[in-house]
């Protein structure tokens, strides 16, 4: 019978972000679904209230590896305390989210169990009795399902793909699992994070709005006018709340010292060779929608566009709706409805 | 004062990104139509690591970069032409698919391998680099798995910046979320990175530096080792294009206040 483990992480407040109960759901339905139990392993600080917010989740055990030496995010330390969870709970089949704390050391974890991983996975089901993993290939251009004899079988779960078990909050028995912390020649020393007024990049927001190029072109006048774009930009996200993404293109002409939009940078592009993020809605404006900058828009639930030209890649199947305008004109009346 | 530094980059290549790919079924299990056919590139996150080796070699006086290719020969050399018009390196070239349906821990054996093969060099300072992510399996595995696999446990991934400082340590920027960096200090060499975009344009093409390039390149290809590379055991249920095509209204020739209405009243449902 496979033993399933469920491995979290604390936030720097020890609770537990939401991908957490993304991934403890996967940890039930998986279970229920092999008729086998599961495992809850939490690496942290100080894992107690994160082990009382998932106490109800009714996993067999809750293993911690906890203290000092796992406060901050940092490999030696983090892969030597998600190898003893992993151990201890002697695990076939690990689930974790894909965070970035989880995403930077478990397939370095999974070398060290002798086993094998999937990584970013955007769904889990059991097939003919097995566990099948849902995952793409080629930066979102072929999507795939598969299943694998290998165990361990280290998985992690894409934040924001699947739902979040709903839990009140328990009181938990945690098992310590003792973690000598290796010796490490790496401090982590801070985050560095842009200025509050250009934290343009907001994961959790209900709107994606990206920017292309065209915000920097020649317009009808004959003039471009960046001025007014970033005023236009910055204005919808302050009404907004919206993440903001960029195109490859716009994103390369502020990287290479143009004064372009200074609020912009290669962290905001969207595509191939930047990021898929996962919002509900997504509006794209000024950029044209052909692959492979679509490919970013893969996890946009709703999708709509504004370009000039009826004929862009928006048209062809890629967006919901896609408005033949002016984005200047159009985004300035829309801020003008937001009040 | 900073020992010169080896920094080994691994790096493959990957189909072009503009091309559209269809999967087909063949006795190793899955590959795309023409794969062999197909115009590559190097993988787009490998190559930003592979400029900002090349920076840093500048920087530290006796450094020495080192490319390290899984890839099939021929394919390789097509790539090469470019890539070593971009300043000096060294290939190592290991012969096997490159493709993304590989299994990720043996590529990284056949890697670490070829690294541990690598005459003369200096493993104390040496930098591990590489994509986080590659454009093809796109798993972010393989380097972490060759840092184990090498005994590096100073890993640092989706990595914008590595700077050497005075004192010969390391400042290294990982992306987390939220478009934030974590910082760290890392003592020295050995460490592993997986690079992200870094800060760093493409260099442009020299054509002297690829003709001296070419003329130890050929020579390492021609020596390439094949590697035991496959899919592992991997069973596939499914592997398919996306199929979502949407039905797009489009609207236009309506006054621009409509238009704003419709997108003020999305906005907010
Ligand atoms: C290896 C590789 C990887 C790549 N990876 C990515 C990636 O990750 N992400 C990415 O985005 N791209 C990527 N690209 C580039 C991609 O192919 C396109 O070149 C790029 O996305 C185009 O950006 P754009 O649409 O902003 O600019 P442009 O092509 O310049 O288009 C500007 C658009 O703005 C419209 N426009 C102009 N003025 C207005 C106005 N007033 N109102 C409304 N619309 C207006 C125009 O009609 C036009 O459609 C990659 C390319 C390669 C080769």
């Amino acid at each position: 019978m496979e033993k399933i483990l469920c491995l979290l992480h604390t936030e720097s407040d020890g609770s537990l972000h939401k991908s957490a109960f993304e991934a403890v759901g996967a940890a039930k339905d998986l279970a229920a679904g092999l008729s086998s139990q599961f495992a809850i392993g939490i690496v942290g600080e100080s894992v107690a209230n994160a082990a009382n917010a998932v106490a109800g989740a009714g996993a067999e055990k809750i293993y911690a590896a906890q203290g000092a030496d796992f406060a901050q995010p940092k490999y030696a330390t983090d892969a030597a305390a998600c190898e003893a969870l992993a151990k201890a709970a002697g695990a076939t089949i690990v689930l974790a989210p894909a965070t970035s704390r989880f995403s930077r050391v478990l397939a370095g974890v999974t070398a060290r169990l002798g086993g094998r991983i999937e990584t970013n996975a955007t769904a889990i089901a059991v097939t003919n009795g097995k566990p099948a993993v849902s995952r793409w290939y080629y930066r979102q251009r072929i999507e795939t399902t598969l299943s694998r004899p290998q165990r361990p079988w280290v998985i992690t779960l894409s934040p924001g793909s699947l739902p979040e078990l709903q839990l009140a909050p328990a009181s938990a028995s945690v098992e310590n699992v003792a973690v000598a912390a290796p010796a490490s020649r790496t401090q982590v020393t801070g985050i560095q994070s842009p200025p509050a007024d250009a934290q343009t990049i907001r994961p959790d927001a209900q709107l994606l709005f990206v920017a292309g190029a065209g915000w920097t072109k020649q317009q009808a006048d004959g003039a471009s006018h960046i001025d007014e774009a970033e005023k236009i930009i910055l204005q919808f996200l302050h009404q907004t709340g919206a993440s903001l993404g960029s195109s490859k293109s716009l994103a390369d002409m502020s990287g290479e010292g143009q004064k372009i939009l200074p609020f912009m940078s290669h962290l905001n592009q969207i595509g191939q060779t930047g990021a898929s993020p996962r919002h509900p809605k997504g509006l794209a404006t000024c950029c044209h929608g052909e692959e492979p900058h679509v490919v970013g828009w893969r996890f946009i639930s709703e999708r709509r566009a504004v370009n000039t030209n009826p004929g862009c890649g928006w048209a062809q199947g890629k967006t919901d709706v896609l408005y033949v305008a002016d984005a200047f004109e159009l985004m300035r009346k829309v801020e003008e409805m937001l009040g | 004062m900073t020992q010169p530094l080896h920094i080994v980059v691994c790096g493959s290549i990957v189909p072009d990104p503009l091309q559209t790919l269809e999967p087909v079924s063949t006795p190793a299990g899955p590959g795309l139509k023409n794969e062999m056919m197909l115009p590559a590139v190097l993988d787009p996150w490998a190559a930003c690591g592979l400029f900002e080796a090349a920076n840093l070699a500048k920087q530290v006086a006796g450094s020495k970069v080192y490319l390290v290719s899984l890839g099939p020969k021929a394919k390789l050399q097509q790539v090469m032409m470019t890539v070593a018009q971009k300043f000096p390196f060294e290939l190592v070239a290991v012969d096997g698919p490159a493709g993304g349906f590989t299994e990720a821990a043996q590529v990284a054996e056949a890697l670490a391998g070829a690294i541990n093969a690598i005459p003369g060099l200096d493993k104390a300072n040496m930098l591990v680099f590489g994509g986080w992510a590659s454009a093809s399996r796109a798993a972010g595995a393989t380097m972490q798995m060759l840092g184990e696999k090498l005994g590096i446990t100073d890993q640092f991934q989706g990595v914008d910046e590595c700077k050497v400082q005075p004192d010969g340590s390391l400042r290294i920027l990982e992306r987390i979320e939220g478009g934030r960096h974590q910082v760290s200090i890392c003592q020295g060499p050995p460490i592993v990175c997986g690079w992200a975009t870094g800060n760093l344009p493409e260099p442009p093409n020299n054509p002297q530096v690829g003709m001296m390039n070419m003329r130890a390149i050929m020579p390492a290809l021609q020596k390439a080792k094949p590697a035991q590379v496959a899919q592992d055991g991997v069973e596939w249920v499914t592997v398919q294009l996306p199929q979502q095509r949407r039905d797009t209204r489009i609207v236009k020739d309506v006054p621009i206040e409509e238009m704003a209405q419709e997108i003020v009243e999305w906005i907010k449902k």
